[in-house]
């Protein structure tokens, strides 16, 4: 039974890293740029929901303010693009990668100025609610966050697999030029991918403000998304997922059996094993270029 | 504007492109080593930091700079060479040797993560190293025997020749002695680049098919620049170690190594001048902030409050700027404002302008 | 005495088969030309050769040594360059640098004697300067010896992979479509110097080329291939004249 409790803990812990590597992917699916910031959108998101609805602050009907940050994830997302990344067009991942370690750095100190460093919660109609399930006590945010994030991650697969904006955003990753002469819009797909991505990263940190409290550093978890995304394989979105799961359940475990100050590198480790024995993660989409 | 005839081979194989430029290079480095009799000791000291913050740019400038490996873990280097060569000294090795081998044993750290490292590319690597920097954090902690765990470590001064040498009872002379390892490592650097191995660095960088169609064997270029980067980076660990006294776990966290990368991006990518002009920044920027705040302090009334992540936040504005409008970094910048006077007045905005390149995925490898 | 051999040689990729069975020779002195339509596996002969697939089945020797005993660097060691279809330059170095490299095989300072710079590394970038100040001269690149390869047009980036594969000091060199995309007078240029490559230099040629004009111009002997098979080997006439491969490329007479 107690294990079971891990497990679901971890599970839920582990749907918050995996909805942001899903942002990662989305974007490197679209765009081949990788958003080390995407941590700190989803922290940017879960302190504009707190902004919206908490009583100190605007005080708005939580489910009045969902709609209204999530748009404002999308918007900011959007402006990102079409503001800097976009300017980055044809440049190397690298010079990305940097910027967006860059603009997490800001985006931290912005959020700090705003909504200070005392870490805050989400008032949410879910909160203090439970879930009784045959001997298991489930919080209520915890079985929302694992219903969320299981209908997102097939949502956009569906989306990307399956409907055609969605493969034209794929052709535009592989080879833009080309996309281009496909009559592609691949500026405006860029776009709405970051915002998409925005909007990922809004409710991912509203589930993650209604579990837990956040405040600025928060957003440096996005580091352990960022392992899950890798471990589950760059460019997969059950796969990024997936790796979420694994992280978010391999922690209490480690936590609960292996002596402490080993725990914490549990994560890594295993990071560090699958980039080197399967550097493409557990769902490679990596070719061989040809000369 | 001065035009270089070139008559002999030798001059291009010179580190320098005339004597003019030897002359003010010359200048320079007689004015800085001077900085004890032209600066105070707070100044100095800041100085110093400039200075090891350069070496450390210039070991991470030999990775990711000239050979593209995307390093976002130099920290976890920087930290071997510091408890390298604290735990030499400790166990009664004389620093003259204790440092030379802080660096080496540095260098053979950075050939065993490289050689599991060869196969990964470009944000692969990136997040790789990164996780190793993580980790070191914790296994300083798990090492406790060995490193003093959380509680750190704490190095007073170091005799060289019967001379105390430390940051604050003799920082001139802590002062020139980061000086004497900055000009060797600058030295070795230059003269890396004009020959074979710095040239199969560049090469292994724009083009690994090519590379390796003229002979150069790419995993063994890569894990030797591995090696050369991380003995200087372990150099540069080491005096982090004794300009800071006393350090332990946190002292080299993950932020550390961000912050490195950011600085040889804001200096220019791919030049030595790019090290020290990202260290220059790296080292003022707070001291630049502090006093601005003080002005603003006493120009618009209020008190002095400390923001927290400031620092980080400029920083991140200042890099993001770099990237978008001159990313060849500072170095770059001053190329073009000196060929504008070179050329006084036929310079043409053109000049530097980079091919449009389209993306290519780089899902093929 | 034949320089280079193919026996045999079979490379699939998953289910397709690339090259098919493959044999030709290469002999030391001539210009060998190798055509076919688009995906007939032309360039794949080349990366076979650089060592960057391993076939499946065959052998491939040079000058006596087996190409498949040795790693992807070790190929340019026996005296093999090449260029590249798509240019592969090292872009963000001058043309100088990018010649130099080509020396690179060389080299026989250490790290330890390059770091100190001493008297015999110095008298190593001499010598090599020296060597590569020729092939400078004879390709006429002096113009854009310390210009960025990144500034270039591409006319003279097709000369400078020329160039940096002659300062390997080859015994065989390998180009890939020398012509493709060049101009007419360019393609001009391009055939005089694969003859002077050949006679005054002494280096055999392969090479992979699409202009008939420049193939018949210049080889003594042309291979045709299609889906990785050859169809045909001989003088160019004979290859051009040959019913299989005028088929290949108008398809069945009807």
């Amino acid at each position: 039974m107690d294990n079971a409790q891990l497990l679901i803990s971890g599970l839920a812990n582990g749907c918050v890293y995996g909805l942001i590597a899903l942002g990662f992917v989305l974007i490197y699916k679209a765009t081949e740029a990788v958003n080390f910031a995407q941590g700190d959108f989803m922290m940017l998101g879960a302190f504009v929901t707190i902004g919206l609805t908490n009583t100190e602050y605007m005080g708005l009907p939580f489910w009045l303010a969902l709609p209204i940050s999530l748009g404002i994830m999308g918007a900011l997302g959007y402006l990102l693009d079409r503001l800097i990344i976009r300017r980055l067009f044809g440049e190397s991942q690298t010079a990305v990668v940097i910027l967006t370690i860059a603009l997490g750095f800001v985006i931290r100190f912005v959020a700090g100025l705003i909504w200070g460093h005392e870490p805050q919660t989400l008032q949410n109609p879910l909160a203090g609610k439970e879930v009784r399930f045959g001997g298991l006590v489930l919080g209520m945010e915890d079985v929302a966050v694992i219903v969320v994030t299981i209908l997102l991650t097939w949502g956009l697969y569906v989306f990307f697999s399956k409907t055609r904006l969605g493969l034209a955003m794929q052709g535009a990753s592989q080879n833009q030029l080309a996309a281009y002469y496909m009559g592609i819009p691949v500026k405006r797909v860029q776009g709405i991918i970051w915002a998409l991505a925005g909007v990922v990263a809004g409710i991912a940190g509203i589930l993650f403000a209604a579990k837990g409290s956040v405040d600025p550093t928060t957003g440096l978890l996005g580091i352990k998304a960022f392992a899950a995304a890798v471990i589950g394989g760059f460019g997969s979105l059950p796969g990024a997922l997936a790796g979420g799961l694994i992280v978010g359940v391999i922690e209490p475990f480690a936590s609960r059996y292996i002596a402490a100050g080993y725990s914490q590198i549990a994560p890594y480790a295993l990071l560090l094993a699958v980039l080197i024995f399967r550097p493409n993660g557990l769902f490679s989409q990596v070719r061989v270029k040809k000369v | 504007m001065r035009i270089v005839f070139k008559t002999d081979y030798m001059q291009d194989i010179r580190p320098w492109k005339d004597s003019f430029q030897l002359t003010m290079y010359l200048i320079l480095l007689v004015i800085v080593a001077a900085a004890p009799w032209l600066l105070d000791d707070f100044y100095l000291g800041e100085l110093t930091n400039v200075l090891i913050w350069a070496i450390a740019g210039l070991g991470l400038m030999i990775l990711t700079g000239h050979t593209g490996q995307v390093s976002l873990g130099h920290a976890a280097f920087l930290a071997f060479g510091c408890y390298a060569n604290v735990i030499l000294i400790e166990a009664g090795v004389p620093f003259l040797i204790a440092f030379p081998l802080a660096g080496i044993l540095t260098g053979i750290a950075g050939v065993t993560v490289a050689i599991p490292a060869l196969r990964l590319h470009g944000i692969y690597l990136a997040i790789f190293t990164m996780a190793l920097s993580i980790l070191m954090d914790d296994v300083i902690v798990l090492a406790e025997p060995i490193t003093g765990g959380v509680a750190g470590k704490y190095l007073g001064g170091v005799e060289i020749f019967g001379h105390l040498v430390d940051r604050w009872a003799t920082p001139d002379q802590f002062f020139w002695l980061v000086l004497i390892v900055a000009i060797f490592v600058t030295l070795g650097y230059i003269n890396l680049l004009r020959a074979p191995l710095g040239r199969s660095f560049i090469a292994v960088r724009d083009s690994e098919v090519s590379a390796q169609a003229m002979g150069v064997d790419v995993a063994k270029t890569k894990t030797l620049s591995f090696a050369l980067s991380c003995a200087v980076t372990g150099w540069a660990g080491a005096l982090m170690g004794l300009y800071a006294g006393a350090f332990n776990n946190e002292t080299f966290s993950v932020i550390i190594s961000i912050q490195l990368l950011m600085m040889i991006v804001i200096g220019g990518l791919g030049s030595i001048h790019g090290a020290f002009l990202g260290a220059i920044v790296i080292g003022f920027l707070p001291q630049f902030l502090s006093i601005s705040k003080e002005y603003v302090a006493a120009a618009f009334g209020g008190n002095t409050v400390a923001i927290p992540g400031l620092e980080f936040g400029i920083f991140g504005a200042i890099l993001i700027c770099f990237i978008l409008f001159e990313p060849m970094g500072m170095y770059g910048r001053w190329l073009k404002i000196r060929t504008w006077f070179e050329l006084f007045p036929f310079y043409r905005k053109d000049m530097f302008k980079r091919q449009k390149s389209y993306l290519k995925t780089e899902r093929l490898r | 005495m034949s320089m280079l051999e193919f026996e045999n040689v079979t490379l699939k990729f998953g289910g397709l088969t690339a090259v098919n069975d493959l044999s030709f020779e290469v002999q030391e002195g001539e210009v060998f030309a190798i055509v076919g339509p688009n995906g007939a596996g032309k360039s794949t002969v080349f990366n076979l050769i650089s060592r960057f697939y391993d076939p499946y089945a065959g052998s491939i020797r040079f000058d006596g040594h087996d190409l498949l005993q040795v790693k992807p660097s070790g190929v340019a060691e026996y005296g093999v360059a090449r260029t590249f279809q798509n240019i592969e330059l090292f872009e963000h170095a001058t043309v100088l640098q990018n010649l130099l490299v080509g020396r690179h095989r060389h080299r026989k300072t250490n790290l330890v004697s390059e770091i100190l710079f001493t008297p015999s590394a110095r008298r190593q970038e001499l010598e090599n300067r020296e060597k590569v100040e020729e092939i400078i001269d004879f390709l006429d690149l002096q113009a854009f010896r310390d210009k960025m390869i990144s500034g270039l047009p591409y006319g003279v980036r097709k000369v400078v992979e020329v160039a940096r594969a002659l300062a390997t000091d080859p015994k065989l060199l390998l180009l890939d479509e020398p012509a493709s995309g060049l101009s007419v007078e360019e393609t001009t240029d391009m055939r005089w110097w694969i003859d002077d490559i050949r006679r005054q230099m002494g280096i055999t040629v392969l090479m992979v080329e699409h202009d008939m004009g420049l193939v018949s111009g210049v080889s003594d002997r042309v291979l045709a291939m299609a889906d990785g098979a050859k169809l045909a080997l001989g003088t160019p006439a004979e290859v051009q004249s040959h019913p299989a491969v005028v088929e290949a490329y108008l398809g069945k007479a009807s």
